[in-house]
This record gives structure tokens, C-alpha cells and sequence, in this order.
């Protein structure tokens, strides 16, 4: 009987003990492919503007396109007049300063610097039109450029320092007949050459994301899902979801994963864990410049060297300025790894006409707040941008330069290569103080990491985190890491408990061994 | 001396003793490599089978609990400072000299005073302090996962450094015990009997003068 029972018991465990190791997986959920699914149906425009009389005519100006835009769509430019795409800046409050006024109009950057001063130049990336130098009507709806993102033909272009306006060869007729939906080529036209250039800014939004496979980007592959920008970005009244870092500070209107995929979108529970304190992003996005460069440093301090009287510039073997006597020393970076940091959505910025106290070594532009004792933080990856700019060492202030002119002599930099002069333009239009002089400083810059998300296969592996060397996170120190951290006392005390086991178990046994021969040798003698 | 073949190691307690020792050492295999000790199957298959290893030990330990409940073998762990001291001289001098066990093995009292003690040890301190913080490990999450905010616990530091300090001395018992194994009558008695469950032991005497602390027999016990 009791064999029988013990065998009984061996067999259930046997069994227990099975199931776990062996149990059926879950059922891959449908959610993917109900999401595939749901990607897959492409709208399609409700009316053909081709047909409509009013447009059956051609325009002078951009702003008889909009006039007769605003005809029928007699609401639509409220909505544009509101958003920041229009304003250039966003009402933010930022803890310990209040309520702020963020944007381009105010923000720094370790780029460019700004476009305080610039405006004429900068307006190419503006949805408005005739843009001056002494800044711009944002009331003047007529001057809102529709057609920069409705232009089904991929043909409208922004004219350089034009103040916004179209190129001037363009057939704005046709253009108008053929509006729809945004598509991706509206927005990268903006937002892929952030900067003055491909992928310049970002790293994650490039010119190789208008025709790019499922390895650039996994849902904008056009071997794959080919979803647009505003399929994330979704938008209503044209306020698009999703904003940049760089120029606000309140954790709202985000473009996130979860109402697609979900809070706990993985089969593995402990994967699901760790969205309570990791970004999607963290791990689906290992690297992001993936096709074309990013950069990655600029050293203003450097501008400014001339050739026989001439400004020249150096390019890389693949032909990335590396120095441009306007712009001073650049450094590249193609399959970068991001820097990784605690985020909660709000961020603090560096705003025009802010001063650091003396003996500040670096100035973070747009701090990203976050700890692992904050429930609201996780950890993101973040493309972190670092420079050397020019600052006034008497106000502490960063120095907004002026840097396009329209002749030389007007000291602007970039054509008179003067920097006391295009500090004292710059900081005389924004109404800030300048000393007369000029040092350069360390600044940073980051850049949350959102695109290029990659395939399945290709995400972040648990060991590239969770191990002893140089994992992904080795700059994240205030939180235990498993496979990471450890305890150096129970590291030592261990290993210490070990070692006496051992030499204690050896030691003993050398000494029966001997015992043991020398009484046979007794025994035998 | 007269011997007797007895049926030391039951059926359950071998087929505890040895799946024990099997799962001891594959998480102690896999734990190392989760702590970032050694590589061997991976970290993320480290951690998919700590985990299934874990739940099955704890299967058995309950298990091992009914039984040694039922079958009153519980009462063989009860420490006793008795014959500790004799069991001390013994191990440092006496089994050098080839000296007698200060006590005699029997189906009533099949550990030393000393093993009682290191067993008591590890099943009220060692063993329940990895299960709790092990199950922690696994679940300290949950609180914040379902928003219980009272019950959050912030850091996995305390957690995971006590596991490791547990694992760590698991390990410094597996040493030890792997070579006390040779110490019995002959070198593989021992092993001989946890195997097969029999084992060669001295019929008991009247005159035994230094015996076994006796504690109450099992009841539901009758050896054949």
C-alpha cells in the first residue's frame, strides 16, 4: 500500500512538475493581426477637389489658394490659427517657473541656435506665409499655407529665405486640385531635414522614411504596414498628437504606442512588467540613424577660419560637412545606440534671456525630468545632442548671434564672420543685454527617441541591459538592475563562505586520507 | 559488530532528497547567471527556467511538507544542544583516529546533533527566507501593477541582495554536504543509502551509553 501511495505521489509530481516546464503557450493574441488588419484599409478622400469650379481657375498668390480654401472649409483656419504649428509656440507650465510661453520664437538649441533673427530663413519650415523679419501676422488667416500639408502632387516647395513662400515657378492651380489627407511626404518635408538637413536633428525622422522597409521603420515600411505619420499622430481639428521635447515642457497630447498596442501588449508577463518603468521605445527602438547620418556634435567655437579671405568647408567620405568656416565643427553618427534616461513627460527648459550663475560648465537645453522613484517615469531612450556655443561670460546668458544677412556687412556670421558683431546684432534684436564678450560653452540637447522602430527580431536583448559591463544602462545608477547590481558585501562574504567551504572540505580530507594511510602502514608494520 | 540491513531512506524522502538536490543546483546555475556571475543558457532563458524551477520546488516543498507532517518525521529536525560538543571533537580529532560516531545511526534518529541542527537551520531560516524572497522577486510588482499604492515596494535592491546572500549559502552548504556524504561507515555508505534506501546499521544495544537522544516515535511508523 505504501509503495503504491509513494508511487502515486512520484507520478503526480512527475506530472506537476511536466505541465509547468511543458504547458501549452498562450494563444498568440489576435490583437496584432485585428491591428494589421485594421492598418491594412487605406482611407480613402471623401471628395475630388479636381471637380470643384472654385478651384477651376489659377492664383496668383499662395494666399488666394487659402482665401478660396477658406471659402468652403469656412472653420477650418480657426483650428490652424491655434495650433502650434501655426504659433510657433505652446502654452507650458513648467514647475518652479509658472506659465511659460514655449517656442521657437523664445527656445534655444545647440544647432542653429535659433530663429530669433533668422525668421525669413526659418519660415521655410513654417505653415505660414509671408513671414518678415520683424515677425509675422499670426492673425492674418489668409496666410496660412494650406497646401504645405494637403499637396497630393509632391511638387509644392517652400522657396529658401523667402519668408515662407512657395517657389515661384509652381503651378499653384494644379496643386490646389489635388489636396487630400496628409501623407508622409507632407510632413517629412518639415521634420526630416530638422536642422537644414537630412535626419540632422532627430536621427529617427529621415529622408530614407519616405520609401524605407520594415528594417528602417516597422510600421512605415512600405513592404510592410506602410502607415503614415498621422496614423500615430492621430489628429483631430488639426491638433496632431505628438510634440518634440525640445520645445515643451507638459506631459499632454502624446503620440504613444498603448492605444494601439495596448498597456501590457507582450505574452511573457515579466516582458509586461517591465512596461511599468521601461518605454516602449526603451527596447524596440536599439538604434536609430539607421540609413543616413545624424548629428551627433557641433563646435561653434571653431566658425569663423578662412582660406585665402574665403569660407570653405571639409566633408567626410560620406559627404557630411565636418567643418564649415559658418558653422564650425560637426561630428556624425550612422546605427547610433541611444543614451537612455528617466522621463515623465515633462521637461524644463533653457529659454532666451536665462542666465546660469558663473563657473556653469554645461547647460542642459531641455532637461528631461525623471527618476526611478518617480511612478510616472520610465526609462527612454534619447538621442542626446552636445555642442560648444557662444555665451556671454559677463550676463550668463547663451548668445542668440545674428547669423543670415541679406549683403555682407550687415554683420550677420555667416557673412561677415564676426562674432562680437553678430552677437551684438543678434541680442540687440531680441531686446537681451551682451557684454561685448564672447566665450563658448558646453551645452546638451535631447532628443526622445520615437522612430525607427524595429522588427520583432531585431529588439533590444534582456542581456544588453541586464549584465555586469557597459550594458545599455550603466548611466542609470539609482535603481537596483538585476545582473547588474549587486551587493559588494555579500559579493565578498560569499564568495569568501565558498572558499572556506572549499579549503575547509580539502584540508579535511588530506588530513583523513593521511590518517587513514598511516594507520595501514601501522597495521602493516 | 553486528550489523542489520534496514530501510533507512523511504521511497518519497529519496525521490525528495534527490529532486531537491537536482532543482538546489539549477537555480543555483541559473540564479548565478541572472545575478551576472556566469553565462551559460542565456539571460532570458536564465530567467524562464529560475522561475519554472523555483515553482517546482516549491511543489515538492509542500509536498515534503505533507509528508513530514503525516509521517511525524518532522520530529528528527527538533535541535538539541546534546552530543553536539562530542559530534564537534569528533569531526576535528575523532575521525582522524578512526573513532566511532558518537552516536549511532537509526531509522529514528537518522541525523547527528549536528545535522540537526545545520537541517533546522536551512528548512526555518535558509529555505523559507528564498521562497519569500524569491516569491517577491517574482511578484513585488503586482501592488503597483493593480494600483494597491499601501503595498508597493520601491526598491528590488533588499529583495534580490538577500536571495543572493541565501544562494550563497546554499552553495557553501552544497560543498560541505557533498564531502560529509563520505564520512559514514564507509566513504560511500552514505550515498549508498540516500540512493537505495538501505543502509547497514549497527543493531542497537542495551548498553549504549551514548545514544541517541530519543524524541517520541512516529506513530504512523512501522518498519518491516
Amino acid at each position: 500500500m505504501k509503495r503504491i501511495t509513494g508511487i502515486l505521489t512520484i507520478v503526480a509530481l512527475t506530472v506537476l512538475v511536466a505541465y509547468t516546464v511543458f504547458a501549452p503557450e498562450h494563444a498568440p493574441p489576435s490583437h496584432m493581426a485585428e491591428l494589421r488588419e485594421q492598418m491594412k484599409q487605406k482611407p480613402s478622400a471623401s471628395v475630388d477637389h479636381s471637380l470643384f469650379p472654385q478651384l477651376q481657375r489659377s492664383f496668383a498668390r499662395p494666399q488666394d489658394v487659402t482665401g478660396t480654401c477658406i471659402s468652403c472649409h469656412n472653420h477650418r483656419h480657426t483650428e490652424v490659427m491655434q495650433s502650434n504649428h501655426w504659433n510657433w509656440e505652446r502654452e507650458e507650465y513648467i514647475e518652479g517657473r509658472g506659465v511659460v510661453y514655449i517656442g521657437k520664437k523664445n527656445a534655444v538649441n545647440n544647432f542653429c541656435i535659433g530663429a530669433m533673427g533668422n525668421e525669413q530663413s526659418c519660415a521655410k519650415c513654417h505653415i505660414g506665409l509671408g513671414m518678415t523679419e520683424e515677425g509675422f501676422s499670426y492673425t492674418d488667416a489668409e496666410n496660412i499655407d494650406c497646401l504645405i500639408c494637403h499637396d497630393q502632387t509632391d511638387t509644392y516647395a517652400k522657396a529658401s529665405e523667402q519668408g515662407g513662400a512657395p517657389d515661384p515657378s509652381l503651378d499653384l492651380g494644379t496643386i490646389a486640385r489635388n489636396v487630400g489627407r496628409p501623407d508622409r511626404d507632407n510632413c517629412g518635408v518639415c521634420h526630416f531635414f530638422g536642422g537644414g538637413g537630412n535626419n540632422v536633428k532627430h536621427g529617427d525622422l529621415e529622408m530614407a522614411m519616405f520609401q524605407g522597409t520594415r528594417d528602417v521603420d516597422v510600421h512605415m515600411g512600405i513592404d510592410g504596414m506602410d502607415m503614415s505619420c498621422i496614423d500615430c499622430h492621430t489628429t483631430e481639428n488639426h491638433n496632431i498628437a505628438g510634440k518634440l521635447y525640445s520645445l515643451s515642457s507638459m506631459n499632454r497630447n502624446r503620440a504613444t504606442c498603448e492605444p494601439c498596442h495596448t498597456e501590457l501588449p507582450h505574452d511573457d508577463e515579466i516582458l509586461n512588467e517591465h512596461t511599468l518603468k521601461v518605454a516602449c521605445q526603451t527596447c524596440h527602438i536599439p538604434t536609430y540613424a539607421k540609413v543616413n547620418a545624424t548629428k551627433t556634435h557641433w563646435d561653434w567655437s571653431t566658425a569663423g577660419k578662412l582660406k585665402d579671405g574665403e569660407p570653405y568647408h571639409v566633408e567626410d567620405e560620406d559627404g557630411n560637412h565636418t567643418y564649415l568656416s559658418t558653422k564650425g565643427s560637426f561630428e556624425w553618427g550612422t546605427n547610433l545606440q541611444p543614451e537612455y534616461q528617466w522621463f515623465n513627460g515633462t521637461a524644463s527648459h533653457y529659454l532666451l534671456g536665462d542666465t546660469v550663475p558663473p563657473g556653469t560648465e554645461r547647460i542642459v537645453l531641455n532637461e528631461l525630468h525623471g527618476s526611478y522613484a518617480d511612478e510616472d517615469s520610465k526609462i527612454h531612450p534619447v538621442k542626446v545632442h552636445r555642442a560648444v556655443q557662444p555665451y556671454d561670460p559677463a550676463t550668463g546668458m547663451l548668445i542668440m548671434p545674428k547669423l543670415y544677412g541679406d549683403a555682407a556687412g550687415d554683420s550677420a556670421f555667416w557673412t561677415d564672420f564676426d562674432w562680437k558683431n553678430a552677437s551684438r546684432a543678434g541680442m540687440e534684436h531680441a531686446g537681451l543685454p551682451f557684454s561685448g564678450e564672447v566665450a563658448f560653452i558646453e551645452t546638451e540637447m535631447n532628443w526622445p527617441v520615437n522612430h525607427m522602430v524595429a522588427t520583432k527580431e531585431n529588439t533590444v536583448q534582456c542581456i544588453e541591459c541586464h549584465t555586469r559591463e557597459d550594458g545599455r544602462l550603466a548611466g542609470l545608477t539609482d535603481f537596483y538592475l538585476p545582473g547588474r547590481d549587486y551587493s559588494p558585501v555579500v559579493e565578498t562574504g560569499g564568495a569568501a563562505i565558498l572558499l572556506l567551504s572549499f579549503l575547509g572540505v580539502v584540508i579535511h580530507a588530506g588530513v583523513r586520507i593521511g590518517a587513514s594511510r598511516r594507520r595501514k602502514n601501522g597495521a602493516a608494520s | 559488530m553486528i550489523t542489520n540491513t534496514v530501510y533507512v531512506y523511504r521511497a518519497f524522502e529519496r525521490f525528495w532528497h534527490w529532486s531537491q538536490a537536482l532543482l538546489i543546483m539549477f537555480l543555483a546555475l541559473t540564479g548565478f547567471e541572472i545575478h551576472g556571475s556566469i553565462t551559460f543558457f542565456g539571460f532570458e532563458d536564465a530567467v524562464a527556467y529560475h522561475n519554472v524551477a523555483a515553482y517546482a520546488l516549491i511543489i515538492l516543498i509542500v509536498f515534503a511538507i505533507f509528508w513530514h507532517l503525516t509521517t511525524g518525521e518532522w520530529r528528527q529536525y527538533i535541535p538539541s544542544l546534546t552530543h553536539v560538543r562530542a559530534y564537534m571533537n569528533y569531526y576535528v580529532f575523532g575521525i582522524f583516529r578512526n573513532e566511532p560516531h558518537p552516536t549511532r545511526k537509526t531509522v529514528l534518529t537518522k541525523l547527528n546533533p549536528l545535522q540537526k541542527l545545520v537541517y533546522f537551520g536551512l528548512k526555518t531560516l535558509i529555505i523559507p527566507g528564498m521562497l519569500i524572497t524569491g516569491l517577491l522577486y517574482i511578484f513585488y510588482r503586482y501592488p503597483q501593477r493593480h494600483g494597491i499604492e499601501a503595498l508597493n515596494i520601491e526598491s528590488l535592491e533588499i529583495i534580490a541582495v538577500l536571495h543572493t546572500a541565501g544562494a550563497f549559502l546554499l552553495l557553501g552548504f552544497l560543498i560541505v554536504h557533498l564531502y560529509l556524504m563520505t564520512t559514514g561507515e564507509s566513504v560511500f555508505s552514505n550515498l549508498r543509502a540516500m540512493l537505495t534506501g538501505y543502509e547497514q546499521l549497527h543493531e542497537e544495544e542495551e548498553d549504549q551509553d551514548v545514544n541517541i537522544v530519543i524524541v517520541s516515535a512516529p506513530t504512523t511508523e512501522k518498519q518491516s
